[in-house]
């Protein structure tokens, strides 16, 4: 343990930090050859990683309770965002605040270890109550869809993205990195997913996957993205959580394949709306959905896969 | 004593919601006017309108800026007289004085000669649209007395829906606020009015937020 924190994590940990004041000097160096040109994006791109490494390292440094504050805060905003770019009839602003309140009893569940309520309370009390309490307003016009929207909104910023703080309570050795490497694992490979489809699609893109919703996703992106979080996941899995070589395989697959439509589920529902982030949030990313896109799908299938095989 | 108030204020309470309760996709911010005499017009839905564009500014120049707010509405009971006065710090308005155009302004003249930044929504009340095409003139009316003073445009959206007319239960939502760039001369009151109508236009084009 250094710092109270497991060995391999604290590697982990140690290395995102290396790489980031690494992007941060090569940043500089950038700034500083071909001055002329405007890199504010990556620049900005760059400060927003410090603030969400620094941030969500902090929480996990501070012990559990921390950290499931921590990710409840995160689908507040995430929920915010959500819920400010969608439609909603001014009529639902008392569900809009049911929902919102649905966020500190889920991860009070989380804190109690209650894992039963965990997993029914949004999928079937809050599903149930939401429209209950648009029935008492009794407004009808509209009532469909905005008992989907909201219903749908919470499932995905709450629900979904639950089942990150829901890792912690999952015993995990401390050779194994301790419950903080299971969380670590399933965000840094979901967001190298996203990197290694971006810079693979940029290199040999041709094909294209669904153009309509997101033109940048090819196949050559989309395959080699996955060879290399596969490869990456499965030499990761015996350093950080209870999984084997070949397990972290099978993570792998899971969690890249979960993370493109995690991207271009929430892509479909920005252009439905016609705007390209959804929140000015993260300086140079756009919104916290737009960061969180792809974890909102890899959180909950990576959690019941690992959940599935070891617990 | 004042100024200790406006501060604790703003600090303890109007920009911790705001920020984070609330949440605002900011754009152009460096568009502000740092100094006066200079006005911010800007649409009008809430009363968070107003927090929310005094809570753009550091906590040290928050003295400076001061919503022009009525007097018919604001100065109605004793407490919320005093603290739109000594809290907010509210430049109160006559709606209902149709008489001399002079005195209206005296109170907003002598607080741009001092270099304080004006909040006004050029139509008027949030919901007596009669009051509109009035009010509206007299921003062009005041940036042109006296004291010539710019007039930088701001749009707001999503405030409506976080604490709409009426209502007393605040919902959590992220709101758009884009700054424009600062209003040309214009000749008379009447191209003034269409002009602020298209800027607005314009900068909702930019807005993230819903309409609905």
């Amino acid at each position: 343990m250094i710092f109270d924190i497991p060995i391999s994590s604290f590697i982990v940990m140690s290395v995102v930090i290396a790489i980031l004041v690494f992007a941060t000097f090569a940043a500089q160096f950038i700034n500083s050859i071909w001055s002329n040109k405007d890199f504010t994006e990556l620049n900005e791109r760059i400060a927003s990683w410090w603030w969400i490494i620094g941030l969500l390292f902090v929480a996990l440094w501070a012990g559990r309770t921390a950290s499931i504050v921590f990710f409840g805060f995160l689908s507040f905003l995430a929920l915010k965002e959500f819920l400010s770019v969608v439609p909603t009839r001014s009529v639902d602003r008392n569900v809009v605040f049911w929902s919102y309140l649905a966020i500190p009893v889920q991860y009070l569940w989380i804190y109690q270890a209650w894992y039963g309520m965990f997993l029914i309370f949004i999928p079937v009390f809050v599903f149930l109550y939401m429209p209950i309490r648009m029935v008492i307003r009794g407004e009808t016009s509209g009532f469909i869809k905005s008992a989907a929207t909201i219903q749908w909104a919470t499932m995905l910023t709450v629900f979904c993205l639950s089942h990150i703080a829901y890792l912690l309570n999952l015993p995990n050795d401390a050779e194994n990195g301790g419950s903080i490497g299971l969380v670590l694992y399933l965000l840094l490979l979901t967001q190298f997913n996203d990197v290694c489809q971006f810079l693979w699609g940029k290199s040999f893109g041709k094909r294209k996957i669904i153009p309509k919703v997101s033109p940048n996703k090819t196949w050559e992106g989309f395959i080699g993205g996955m060879m290399t979080v596969v490869l990456s996941a499965a030499l990761l899995a015996p350093f950080l959580t209870p999984l084997t070589f070949f397990e972290g395989l099978a993570a792998g697959v899971i969690i890249s394949v979960a993370g493109f439509f995690g991207d271009v589920v929430i892509s479909s529902i920005k252009r439905d709306l016609g705007i390209k982030d959804s929140g000015t949030l993260l300086p140079g990313h756009g919104g916290i959905l737009d960061r969180m896109d792809s974890l909102i799908y890899t959180a909950p299938v990576f959690f019941h896969f690992l959940y599935y095989l070891k617990y | 004593m004042d100024r200790f108030l406006k501060i604790a204020f703003f600090g303890l309470i109007v920009k911790p919601v705001v920020l984070i309760i609330l949440g605002l996709n900011l754009r152009n911010r460096q568009l502000l006017p740092y100094s006066g005499p200079a006005i911010l017009a800007a649409n009008h839905n809430s009363h968070m309108d107003t927090m929310v564009l005094m809570s753009l500014y550091p906590l040290s120049r928050i003295h400076k800026v001061r919503p022009v707010a009525a007097a018919d509405y604001f100065l109605t009971s004793p407490l919320k007289s005093w603290f739109s006065k000594n809290v907010i710090g509210i430049i109160p308005l006559e709606r209902k004085g149709e008489g001399d155009r002079q005195r209206l302004f005296d109170e907003c003249e002598s607080a741009l000669k001092q270099g304080d930044i004006l909040i006004i929504f050029p139509e008027g009340s949030r919901g007596e649209p009669e009051q509109m095409s009035d009010i509206k003139k007299g921003v062009f009316h005041l940036a042109n007395g006296k004291v010539k003073a710019t007039i930088t445009p701001v749009v707001m959206r999503g405030l409506g829906r976080v604490l709409p007319k009426g209502e007393a239960l605040l919902v959590p939502f992220n709101c758009d606020v884009i700054v424009g760039e600062r209003l040309p001369d214009y000749e008379t009151a009447s191209e003034f009015t269409l002009g602020v109508r298209k800027v607005y236009e314009e900068l909702f084009e930019q807005c993230l937020t819903s309409a609905e």
